[in-house]
């Protein structure tokens, strides 16, 4: 644990940095910026399960384990929507959400 | 000492996370996003886990976000400035995500944690015996299905990246 902090501030921290993620998920028009948001979504609920493992259950590991798994998860997912997203620039030439129609079927 | 470091880790996070979801140039938020994971692995070495923080720093600061930056310098100008939302909907997400913070944000305050004073040092050895155990508690099923999961997701990537080359090079062998 962080001498001084209290749990209390890390998890505000990362309530902020979630939230943060939420309004760029709404607001952003691209697949990229999409992503990115997602990407800090995830990252927030990471320092979660670690701050809670490390502050809460100091002599068990789990949340490392799980944020370990969320970490990988999120590579995997970010390597699949890059390669859609390059597939679909080929096929209409633009990364904007609302020129996107061909993946409704 | 760790409280300065730490507020200033948090300054630097919230502000590049704003930056990030606001830039209008997309390389510039990709390379926003970088502070905001920069930011925490040095909350995973304050807390001492030091074989966390490596691991973010090598997955998410050098693998992802060079895919993005990639993906970014293949599909877009770099000049090219990004069409945002109108104004009245950011004004109303915006308002949305600051009533929701705040509501997370008092009902974390109102709850009443039990924090363990003890602190206590993990090696990497033993974050590697328990992933591998197969005893209970152990984590090596889990281990097993994301190694299968990230093999499916490498073959699906370059299936799909390939795109319609490969459908017609089936559809010649058929």
């Amino acid at each position: 644990m962080i001498e001084g902090i209290s749990i209390y501030e890390i998890l505000a921290l990362t309530s902020i940095l979630f939230f943060i993620g939420v309004y760029g998920f709404i607001t952003r028009k691209n697949l990229i910026s999409i992503l990115i948001s997602v990407e800090l979504i995830l990252n927030a609920s990471v320092v979660n399960f670690v701050v809670i493992n490390k502050y809460l259950y100091p002599d068990m590991l789990q949340g490392v384990y799980f944020s370990i798994f969320i970490i990988a998860v999120a590579a995997a997912e970010t390597a699949l929507a890059v390669s859609i997203i390059i597939n679909l620039y080929r096929q209409i030439s633009s990364v904007e959400v609302k020129d996107t129609e061909t993946m409704k079927y | 000492m760790e409280k300065i470091i730490f507020y200033v880790l948090a300054l630097m996070m919230i502000g590049s996370a704003i930056a990030s979801v606001s830039s209008r140039k997309m390389l510039r938020s990709v390379i926003y996003l970088l502070f905001v994971l920069a930011g925490v692995a040095g909350i995973f070495f304050l807390i001492d886990y030091n074989f966390l923080a490596a691991v973010e720093l090598t997955v998410y600061a050098g693998g992802i976000i060079v895919l993005m930056i990639f993906s970014v310098l293949l599909v877009h100008h770099i000049e090219m400035k990004l069409e945002v939302a109108k104004i009245s909907k950011r004004i109303l997400t915006a308002v949305a995500c600051a009533i929701g913070a705040g509501l997370f944000i008092t009902i974390i305050y109102s709850y009443d944690f039990k924090v363990e004073g003890i602190a206590t040092t993990t090696t990497t050895a033993q974050i590697g015996t328990g992933l591998l155990s197969y005893e209970a508690g152990g984590f090596i099923l889990p281990f097993e299905v994301i190694s299968v999961l990230l093999l499916a997701a490498m073959i699906g990537a370059i299936i799909i990246a390939k795109g319609k080359k490969l459908e017609s090079e089936n559809d010649e062998t058929l």
